[in-house]
């Protein structure tokens, strides 16, 4: 029990790396089998165009992770060094980060990204960087309440004292008593991200066809349902499944870390 | 309080900003991305001259401004309509929604709470804990579709979507109820948890108080003030919802509107729809800081 989401992330990593291997793409067209329910030969069934469910569920896997994992690489890079700073150097330069933090905070949720995403028009790389201009925030403002009380440690003032540069403090001495609650932040955001993506290819802002994505098939699925409720329904237990799975191991670690709920 | 007030300034002037830039961030020419390659080039100057883009972009936000301030959010660049129109048309709607979501959200959520607190410990505890937890992790795109092919399509209740029958509204407010409901049963549950611990509680019991009125009376009364922050904080995101889960559902609201702009690339009507829905969350956040002062004696120092 104590190991599910850790086996249900790994199934999920090795089936998509699997369709990798086997270049299974998802976009072969079967008119004989519309909508067919799950069987032998498409062990979910197929969609709309007659594609395997199966092959664009894990096709739409692997872009969703790896939009979430170089998101959330960027966000946070970006994040934490703006927040460091701020944190670091108070004053004026904290107070202006704040202003901006807080414009940016007073959209909520993922008003923001689907701002972003609907003037910079569909599209992968759009995409992405309308989940980047709308995630950095709140890593920003988690470094910066970090740095502003480990400023003030007695091994950060002594190091200060010996002359230690600047950026040696801020990556030797500040940046590693982070690194946990970095960490469990990092974990949740995957999913968050993923989520996000999802929603932002449910609206028709992100993945276009005929590519696949979980938010786009969700919304072909919604679309088919009194005809297919097979289609909807396997997305929709994918997306749970991993989503639930990238949590609980959140959660796990935040245990282990010793992580304080922020 | 007036304080308060004054704080909120640069954030709402930040988040006028930000709508603004936001057509300025279209790559390319946005008159262009909004009329297409086949319209003329007087066309296309007409819309440059009506939205003002050919002048400076500080002239452009000062007369933003201006028009903001007589109550003018421009016009739809596809069906000529006052922005202001539709949105008084559709915000209504959106309201509706969020209130039914709010009350079905209270309406488990805090119950839930109180009874997993009161079991703490105990499997009851646990299982509420988690599913909770869980629940609200789940985005409405996910939610939604799955309420409606348990209770629409294969149980039949209610309407599949739209705005018809007084019932439609049901899956739809389900859907942002639910999530809402989540966040509340944990918080509840925490809030309720921290104060049986305190000293005047003990002094309740030690009068001979029965544990009924030590819980509703004392006990909740105490508990459910931080609820107060945490149910102002979510009525953002139930807005920030309303736009994935009015698309689903078909549900004529802000949201639905938003999307159905940005797929016609109608950008002044996206601009407003954002600008309202994040003024809105603005809003109500400083209406929740000072329901708070006010249920709250000890806050008001501090404001």
């Amino acid at each position: 029990m104590k190991h599910l989401p850790a086996i249900v992330l790994f199934i999920w990593l090795g089936a998509m790396l699997l369709a990798r291997a086997f270049d299974v793409h998802g976009n072969d067209i079967d008119l004989n089998a519309i909508l067919a329910p799950p069987n032998l030969v498409h062990p979910f069934g197929t969609d709309d165009l007659g594609r395997s469910i199966l092959a664009r569920t894990l096709r739409g896997a692997e872009v969703s992770f790896v939009i979430a994992v170089l998101v959330t690489l960027v966000t946070m890079s970006v994040g934490v060094l703006v927040g460091l700073l701020a944190g670091f150097y108070g004053g004026k330069i904290d107070k202006l980060l704040m202003q901006v933090t807080d414009i940016f905070l007073a959209f909520p949720g993922i008003l923001l990204a689907i701002a972003f995403a609907a003037v910079l028009g569909p599209g992968m790389a759009n995409l992405m960087i309308a989940l980047c201009l709308s995630g950095w925030v709140s890593y920003a403002r988690l470094t910066r309440g970090q740095a502003l009380s480990l400023r003030n440690r007695q091994h950060v003032q002594a190091s200060l004292s010996l002359g230690a540069s600047v950026p040696r403090l801020l990556v030797k001495h500040i940046l590693p008593l982070l690194s946990s609650i970095l960490i469990v932040e990092a974990t949740y955001s995957l999913a968050s991200i993923m989520i996000a993506e999802a929603s932002l290819s449910f609206l028709g802002l992100g993945i276009q066809a005929p590519n696949a994505s979980w938010g786009a098939m969700l919304r072909d699925g919604v679309r088919y349902m009194l005809v297919a409720p097979h289609y909807v329904l396997i997305v929709g237990l994918s997306l749970m499944s991993l989503i639930l799975a990238i949590n609980l191991l959140g959660d796990q670690l935040r245990d282990k870390l010793d992580v304080r709920e922020a | 309080m007036i304080k308060r007030l004054l704080s909120m300034a640069p954030v709402v002037f930040g988040v006028l900003l930000l709508t603004f830039l936001l057509m300025h961030i279209v790559p390319g020419d946005p008159v262009e991305v909004m009329l297409g390659d086949s319209a003329s080039i007087a066309d296309r100057e007409q819309l440059r001259e009506e939205l003002g883009l050919n002048q400076p972009l500080v002239t452009q936000f000062g007369s933003y401004l201006s028009k903001l301030g007589h109550g003018d959010l421009g016009k739809s660049i596809h069906t000529n309509t006052p922005i202001v129109d539709l949105l008084s048309a559709r915000y209504p709607a959106t309201l509706k929604l969020a209130f039914l979501s709010l009350i079905i959200g209270l309406v488990i959520g805090i119950p839930l709470g109180i009874y997993a607190a009161l079991k703490a410990g105990h499997w009851q505890d646990f299982v509420v804990t988690i599913v909770s937890v869980r629940f609200s992790a789940m985005p409405a795109f996910w939610l939604g579709p799955m309420l409606m092919l348990l209770f629409a399509v294969w149980l039949g209740w209610v309407p599949v979507s739209g705005m018809d029958e007084p019932a439609s509204i049901l899956l739809p407010a389900l859907t942002l109820g639910f999530g809402l409901s989540a966040i509340l049963t944990r918080m509840t549950r925490t809030s309720l948890l921290e104060v049986l611990n305190d000293d005047f509680i003990r002094t309740a019991r030690a009068k001979g108080l029965n544990e009924k009125t030590v819980i509703v009376r004392h006990a909740l009364r105490a508990a459910l003030l931080p609820i107060v922050t945490i149910v102002g904080l979510q009525m953002g995101s139930l807005l920030a919802g309303t736009v994935i889960t009015e698309t689903i559902f078909s549900w004529d609201g802000i949201g639905r509107l938003l999307v159905e702009s940005i797929e016609k690339r109608d950008y002044p009507v996206t601009q407003a729809c954002v600008l309202t829905i994040a003024l809105s969350y603005v809003l109500v956040n400083l209406a929740t800081d000072l329901l708070y002062a006010r249920l709250d004696p000890r806050v008001k120092h501090v404001m």
